[in-house]
């Protein structure tokens, strides 16, 4: 955590709806509490984004999926819905391009303005963070148009943790622009949050608290870990290290002659590794 | 007779939202639809096809649209009534934004697409100003951020106006217009007028003149180090 939140803290109810065929969900309820972490997993087309999207518009039966989203258990008020200065959630979407036409420095003001107006002191530090999870470095003067997938990404992480600063915290596949995913989880994790994130990686997939299963259009199953995934999880962690530093090389430059044993040999150069 | 008067630049979204509006109105609701255009318009035939409203459209021609729209407006309200209608919803062109075609008496709803610039709120004030609701579409297409930022940009023009963020081809977030367009009243019977006045532009360009350069023109002309323009003629 790179603040101390002085936020609320909210329990978040979803109350099972219907998937595409009109057959109700594999769940009655699911309650989110302060530091859980879940995750959202499924093939191309199975609902992931949609559940995510019931839960930021704080769904009441109106959408296709006919699911209610409670926070505290009780149907939330209109502001938490409608005003952003209400709001209790933030959410990353796959979006990676903002079509904004401001500087990256206007873009925070109107939106700390948006949020919770005043603080326009977290703007260095909102940039800071971005910068820890991105290779290229964004600069206040930047224009928002002008950032690349994997800044826009690292941006919005960052403005949704320090100017949004809310209780809970839902990430549409954090992994998939290329920025550094485990600073990212670094940075969310830990922090009394309740994060929701969709993603395709194992790694991220398993570690969550409780893992929701998606099925054509609807949630399928939930998965509490036991313990018994825990071997799996180690294995993937080493999987994934490896796969990190051979990512980076690749990122430098680097060329290789033989096998995967040498591609973790060889060093990355001094000088090289990003901020 | 409700009235909804449905405002924006070209796609913006304008027709989307109208068509979740028939979709979402009481059963005992009787739309009938109105589009203006300049040239060329497709709106009325595929409402009249989907939902099977009388519908009627009107082409500007050589006049601006939002001129013609008020000039037809009360023989359009008669066409409503006539056919037993109960809800006539108008939908301009969509052109200049410095005409504001809602009137008294209506909902004034103006639909501005997400993606259409952060500033873009600042230029369009007048037709944002007089409006009831701001419907913002497209917002699947942006960020939340981006969301709550384009939000702030309308605010700064509007402080107070009710704003519906939606992606309205799926209808996401149209409940709270809804609501607005239920509770909204019928038409009284006191006279309907416009709520602001739309700018003149009495000029011999109006007729048809295609000369450049004000020496060629009468009327309300400007020269370019002029701060106001001025009349030039009789």
């Amino acid at each position: 955590m790179t603040q101390k939140s002085t936020i609320p803290e909210f329990t978040l109810t979803i109350q099972s709806g219907k998937n595409r065929f009109g057959e109700k969900e594999g769940f009655d309820c699911i309650v989110i509490r302060p530091g859980d972490t879940l995750s959202i997993v499924g093939p191309t087309g199975s609902g992931k984004s949609a559940l995510i999207n019931d839960i930021e518009t704080l769904a009441q039966g109106d959408t296709v999926t006919g699911r209610y989203i409670l926070i505290n258990g009780e149907v939330p008020p209109e502001s938490f819905v409608r005003e952003p200065a209400f709001k209790p959630i933030a959410l990353i979407t796959q979006n990676t391009r903002c079509l904004a036409d401001l500087s990256v420095e206007e873009f925070l003001i109107m939106h700390i303005r948006a949020r919770r107006p005043g603080r326009e002191y977290l703007l260095a530090e909102t940039i800071n963070l971005a910068n820890t999870f991105t290779g290229e470095e964004i600069s206040l003067k930047s224009r928002m148009s002008g950032l690349s997938g994997g800044q826009t990404r690292a941006f919005m992480i960052a403005d949704a943790l320090i100017i949004g600063d809310t209780p809970i915290l839902l990430l549409d596949e954090i992994e998939n622009a290329g920025i550094f995913k485990n600073r990212v989880m670094q940075s969310i994790q830990g922090g009394n949050k309740a994060v929701v994130l969709v993603t395709h990686d194992p790694y991220l997939a398993l570690t969550a608290d409780r893992r929701i299963v998606m099925r054509y259009g609807g949630v399928s199953s939930i998965i509490e870990p036991t313990g018994q995934e825990q071997d799996l999880v180690e294995d993937l962690a080493l999987i994934d290290e490896r796969l990190n530093k051979i990512r980076e090389k690749i990122r430098l430059g680097t060329a290789f002659s033989s096998g995967s044993s040498e591609a973790l040999m060889i060093a990355v150069g001094q000088g090289v590794t990003y901020k | 007779m409700k009235l909804l008067i449905i405002a924006g630049p070209p796609s913006g979204g304008k027709t989307a939202v109208i068509r979740q509006i028939i979709k979402n109105l009481p059963e005992d609701a009787l739309p009938a639809f109105l589009k203006i255009d300049v040239v060329h318009a497709t709106e009325d035939v595929e409402l009249a096809e989907e939902f099977g409203i009388p519908v009627k459209k009107v082409y500007s021609g050589d006049v601006c649209p939002d001129h013609m729209g008020i000039l037809v407006l009360d023989d359009a309200l008669n066409w409503a009534k006539s056919l037993s209608r109960n809800t006539l919803i108008i939908e301009s062109a969509g052109l200049c934004l410095r005409c504001t075609p809602y009137t008294t008496g209506s909902l004034g709803i103006a639909v501005i697409s997400a993606i259409s610039g952060t500033n873009s709120p600042l230029k369009m004030a007048p037709l944002l100003a007089l409006a009831d609701v701001a419907v913002v579409t497209k917002t699947d297409l942006i960020s939340q951020a981006e969301k709550e930022v384009f939000r702030e940009s309308i605010r700064k023009v509007v402080p107070s106006i009710d704003i519906v963020e939606t992606n309205a081809v799926q209808g996401t977030g149209l409940r709270y217009l809804m609501r607005r367009i239920d509770n909204h009243p019928d038409m009284g019977s006191e006279p309907v007028v416009l709520r602001g006045s739309p700018p003149l532009g009495v000029c011999t360009i109006c007729i048809g003149k295609k000369e450049i350069g004000w020496k060629n023109h009468f009327g309300v002309i400007r020269p370019l180090d002029m701060p106001e323009p001025i009349y030039r003629g009789d």
